[in-house]
């Protein structure tokens, strides 16, 4: 019975936990778009390796919430017929930010040469994984307060996820039509293929919110 | 100080108590233990404190309807009337039927009048068996209003899913003391009720106040519940929490708060009063089955959820207990009492 005084309070820490986590993917994707903007402007600079650090510490933190949460859920018995969702769901998105995290690295420790040709492409390509990514953070808010808005949301991620790949596409056409060296063409396929996998994974986790949020619903 | 006698002879209804105890619990905390919303020692304290509660408040309509269908006068006859609705609760339980002990008691009743020969009061007897039917139909029509009004408030209240897990434990404590106090009241009167023609304890005075023999009693069938509860409802707790696992959290607190409501509806001497006064129709105040007013509830969610494999061969198994149960009831209480009588000399009329 005595649980019961405590049980709001432990709630309300795992409601903020759980926003937190979101915010730092939020935060993350956001982060990631000027850092690619800023590689396409000026290449590895001070400040690219700074927001790639930032990055770096966003996911850390966000480790650190997840692990939080996952003890919180377990050790308190919270939402014991939610819980296996919510953690798959955590874990999944987590992945979000590793992804950002190590499509920076690649650009920092490869420094590909991205003729100027296509630095619109990259930035259409990153402008629709960041707004799938971005989609997706509302939705797993969604799940958690409003489930009746998850479809929505997911519908958007598809969406962008859709127009990324088309971009990614009319990207790879383009360079590999292009007079550059074929080592540069992989080189830089390969990095139209890292970001576009970003978008990729949000829609896959969108797959999943989208079975959690019938679940609440039924 | 009780008569050991006596006492001996109480046996019988006290372990038809620790039986109801032991089982019904699981109906009213089963899903909360067995989801692990509620621990088990949680569950058990306030089921006990409420169930005795029940019990001795509001004890006492179910009991003078099932005095009007059969008044016991000598306590070797009750005796054997408890004892054999415990044993036909105890024979059923072990060949799987879904068995209630308020049909088991009414059973033995019966098999009393018949020994007796005193006519059974077929008014009353009709009025317990239709509340049979109308329990679990009443249970699963108010599991389908409160599912429908849980969605609809749902939608707009929007509340989050960490914190409508704590709002649903609450909830599922307070559906479960009411559940408890609802089971104490309503089935009391299977565990006692035959014993309180005979009055057979003493008026007891602490201080000023006195208490009837028929208020120790309800007292020491409530504590029997309650014995019921701590000792041996843990094992059940958890197995009626997984069968019932198959339901979300929300439909298994609308299961519990369905059945708690119904058995409150046919034990509530204030409801029937205030119904009265208005010169509505009256709800019997007649002893029910807590078992199948959970199983009605979770029949009315599933309707309502759109599935449509329903089990029949556990609504046949109901039906089958309504018959079965009670004929062996009778049987039994006939055959006993007929050996009290007649082998031991006792007298049981």
């Amino acid at each position: 019975m005595f649980e019961n005084f405590s049980l709001f309070k432990r709630t309300s820490e795992l409601e903020s936990k759980i926003d937190q986590f979101f915010d730092k993917l939020a935060e993350a994707s956001v982060i990631y778009r000027l850092a690619v903007r800023g590689y396409l402007r000026e290449g590895a600079s001070e400040e690219f390796k700074e927001r790639l650090d930032t990055v770096g510490e966003l996911e850390t933190q966000a480790d650190s919430l997840r692990r939080d949460i996952e003890q919180k859920l377990y050790k308190n018995i919270l939402i014991p017929d939610s819980r296996g969702d919510v953690l798959g769901l955590i874990e999944t998105a987590d992945d979000v930010l590793t992804m950002f995290q190590s499509s920076l690295w690649a650009f920092y420790i490869e420094k590909p040469v991205i003729h100027d040709q296509f630095t619109s492409g990259y930035k259409r390509l990153t402008n629709m994984v960041i707004k799938a990514v971005d989609e997706l953070a509302l939705s797993c808010r969604a799940f958690f307060r409003n489930p009746h808005a998850v479809p929505s949301h997911n519908a958007k991620v598809t969406l962008y996820e859709k127009e990324a790949d088309k971009v990614s596409s009319d990207l790879k056409v383009q360079i590999f039509e292009s007079k550059i060296k074929l080592v540069e063409k992989l080189h830089l396929r390969d990095f139209v293929n890292g970001i576009d996998g970003i978008a990729d994974h949000a829609e896959d986790v969108a797959d999943r919110l989208s079975i959690y949020a019938i679940k609440r619903l039924t | 100080m009780i008569d050991p006698i006596i006492l001996l002879f109480l046996s019988s209804g006290l372990f038809l108590g620790w039986a109801l105890g032991a089982n019904d619990a699981a109906n009213v905390f089963g899903t909360a233990v067995g989801t692990k919303m509620v621990s088990w020692r949680n569950a058990a304290i306030i089921c006990s404190i409420f169930v005795v509660l029940g019990a001795v408040i509001s004890g006492a309509g179910t009991s003078q309807t099932l005095g009007k269908l059969g008044a016991i006068t000598a306590l070797p006859g009750a005796f054997m009337t408890a004892l054999s609705a415990g044993f036909s609760v105890f024979v059923m339980t072990k060949s799987g039927l879904p068995v209630s002990t308020s049909q088991a008691i009414v059973g033995a009743i019966i098999g009393w009048n018949v020994f007796s020969n005193q006519a059974t009061d077929t008014s009353t007897l009709t009025k317990i068996l239709s509340t049979w039917i109308i329990c679990p139909l009443l249970a699963a029509v108010i599991a389908i209003v409160l599912l429908k009004l849980s969605k609809y408030f749902g939608r707009r209240l929007k509340i989050s899913l960490i914190r409508s897990d704590a709002y649903k434990r609450i909830a599922l404590i307070f559906a479960g003391a009411l559940g408890a106090y609802s089971l104490g009241a309503n089935n009391i009167a299977n565990v006692i009720g035959v014993f309180i023609p005979v009055q057979p304890l003493a008026e007891l005075t602490i201080g000023s106040v006195n208490f009837s023999s028929t208020q120790q009693l309800f007292l020491l069938g409530g504590l029997a519940i309650a014995l019921g509860v701590c000792t041996y409802s843990k094992k059940v707790m958890m197995t009626v929490g997984s069968d019932l696992g198959q339901l979300s959290s929300t439909s298994a607190l609308i299961a519990v708060i369905s059945h708690s409501i119904v058995l409150f509806l046919f034990a509530s001497q204030g409801l029937e009063a205030l119904l009265l006064k208005y010169g509505l129709p009256t709800i019997p105040l007649v002893p029910v089955s807590s078992s199948q007013a959970v199983v009605g509830a979770i029949f009315g969610i599933s309707i309502l959820q759109g599935i449509t494999a329903v089990k029949w061969h556990v609504l046949g198994k109901i039906i089958a207990g309504w018959i079965v149960t009670p004929v062996v009831a009778a049987l039994v209480c006939f055959i006993g009492l007929f050996f009290l009588q007649n082998v031991f000399g006792l007298v049981v009329v």
